[in-house]
């Protein structure tokens, strides 16, 4: 059987969903571990054991929480060097990204990143990767042992399959030499009314929309629906809304019943965090956006009309 | 301070990406300076007009990426370098950032800065494998940045906000497109540019080779395509389409 090691992402003590993720695949890969590192391991450690790690490698030391990469690296190339596993799987979220990217230069093997699946293939690993915009899906076989894959955020369901991991601490000392981007202070920005990770409907905004005053249209039909307000790359590095707002690669995956992508002409680094809803809707002065090809409903008009009027309907339905 | 920002000839990420018969990127398409690295080198030009230094623009790729040094040069960077070797065709990010980290340790900057993520490759791999192998720390997603002496304190975006980073120089840091609004290149700067030095380099200049890449592409196959539904102009039925949508979701 294939060893995989999953890194488990935990942020301020709690479990980041990708992990369980990654163990409902991993179970499919091979015989699962799991590391997981920050005050707050041990417990998080019974939880994956819940989903199928057999053994879970914690260290809860502070340096895990308070620095950025360096420590987990540490901690994760001497866990290498005694496990010799065959394949360490990541999310690919902003902090495993930091640690996989230094590890992988480290142990000086390289790695994939941005895959949508994994599986076991001839004695390997071959990850499926969006290639030319989207377009195309490439089969990469991970040429190095360890092979490290990046996956992307909601590619598997996560899911309990019994069972009881065994904890081991990892013998990981963190010399002052790795202690050295502190973080000093987190600053929460975000009051989510409902979770945009969680919400049955996503409305979001793009150039289209105008500018960052047009996007209280948005909000009213959010909130007459019960959903939730997102956002393309090109408005949040426009500082229209904040990055907590941001569906797509570099931002946060979807998959509600309904998304309405409004003024977003669906590029790539749109599209991969929300091309798995359910219904797609798309609003669009531009009847060639990409965006028209994959929606369900594409209609060309002016969003700053067909907002506000939707918005009245909805609520004239619910009464 | 001297700075080094790492950058990138991409297509256009404006025009429509589209492949030749055998799946290869056609390349008649516009190529220009990665949108992302523009904010990085406005960043470096920031830090250089309030604390002084020089700025060095450093890229990899075929001979006519000096376009988008140039282009950077025009916005008022120092000097520019280009590795450029044919051995390095299709390198992944591992070698990428070998070769990065071989031509910055000539240049022993205070500062490294990279943008998050390429707009083609969009792997985000290169910041954190090149602060490896510069033996440097990282502050990585920065939108804000702040030099107090030879520390460096960053905004670092989070999915919820923000958090107060910092580490002593040398330092890397990787910038969110959202950081600073590029500047247009004056006209004086465009004619300025054209004499300031871009060197380029090859891998054996370098003294790397190489190596075996990470990963070997199978095969490739068609996305899987979601099927275009109906597309209506609003006629002011649309209202009312949508709300069927809506209702046949069960979301109303």
């Amino acid at each position: 059987m294939a060893k995989i090691l999953v890194y488990a992402e935990l942020n301020q003590g709690k479990l980041q969903p990708t992990a369980l993720e990654l163990m409902a695949k991993a179970r499919e890969l091979g015989d699962v571990e799991a590391v997981v590192l920050g005050a707050g391991a041990k417990a998080a450690a019974e939880t994956l054991g819940k989903h199928g790690a057999k053994v879970v490698h914690v260290n809860e030391d502070q340096a895990f929480d308070d620095f950025i990469a360096e420590p987990a690296t540490d901690a994760l190339a001497a866990l290498y060097k005694a496990q010799m596993p065959d394949l360490i799987l990541f999310g690919f979220t902003s902090d495993s990204r930091d640690v996989a990217g230094r590890l992988a230069a480290r142990l000086d093997i390289g790695l994939i990143s941005n895959a949508g699946d994994v599986d076991a293939k001839d004695g390997g690993f071959v990850a499926s990767v969006p290639y030319f915009g989207g377009a195309k899906v490439a089969a990469m076989r991970a040429n190095k042992k360890p092979a490290i894959i990046l996956i992307r955020p909601k590619s598997f369901e996560a899911s309990e399959s019994g069972g009881t991991a065994e904890i081991k601490e990892i013998d990981a000392s963190i010399g002052a030499d790795s202690k050295r981007a502190r973080i000093v202070e987190r600053v929460v920005e975000a009051s989510e009314k409902v979770k945009l990770e969680d919400a049955k409907v996503v409305i979001s905004g793009g150039r289209g929309m105008g500018g960052p005053d047009n996007f209280p249209l948005l909000e009213a039909l959010a909130g007459a629906l019960g959903g939730a307000v997102g956002a393309s790359r090109a408005v949040v590095d426009a500082g229209w809304v904040p990055y907590a707002m941001q569906v797509g690669q570099t931002g946060k995956s979807v998959r509600p019943g309904v998304y309405i992508a409004v003024g977003i002409s669906g590029a790539m680094q749109h599209t991969v965090g929300m091309k798995a809803s359910k219904i797609i809707i798309a609003i669009n002065k531009d009847a060639e956006a990409p965006i028209m090809k994959m929606a369900d409903l594409g209609v060309v008009g002016d969003a700053l009309k067909i907002v506000p009027a939707l918005t009245a309907a909805v609520k004239a339905k619910k009464g | 301070m001297k700075i080094v920002v790492t950058v990138k000839q991409v297509p256009d990420p404006n025009s429509v990406t589209t492949l030749e018969a055998d799946n290869t990127l056609a390349r008649d398409k516009e190529v220009v300076l990665d949108p992302g690295d523009e904010c990085g080198v406005e960043e470096a030009l920031q830090l250089k007009e309030a604390h002084g230094g020089e700025v060095i623009l450093i890229s990899m790729g075929p001979e006519r990426a000096k376009d988008a040094i140039r282009k950077g040069l025009s916005m008022g960077a120092d000097r520019g370098i280009l590795i450029t070797d044919a051995q390095l065709a299709g390198a992944d990010a591992l070698l990428t950032a070998r070769a990065l980290a071989a031509a910055i340790k000539t240049e022993s900057p205070d500062l490294v800065i990279c943008g998050t993520e390429s707009y083609d490759g969009s792997t985000g791999m290169v910041p954190p494998m090149l602060a490896e192998l510069l033996g440097v720390p990282q502050l990585t997603t920065a939108k804000k940045v702040e030099v107090d002496g030879s520390t460096i304190k960053i905004h670092r975006q989070t999915a919820d906000g923000y958090q107060l980073v910092e580490a002593a120089t040398p330092v890397l840091i990787s910038v969110t497109a959202g950081i600073a609004e590029p500047r247009y290149a004056s006209l004086k700067g465009i004619m300025a540019a054209r004499s300031k030095e871009i060197k380029l380099i090859g891998l054996g200049d370098l003294g790397i080779d190489r190596g075996e890449p990470a990963e070997t592409v199978e095969g490739l196959a068609q996305a899987e395509m979601r099927k275009a539904g109906v597309i209506i102009q609003d006629d002011g039925t649309a209202v009312d389409q949508i709300i069927q949508v809506l209702v046949q979701a069960k979301v109303l």
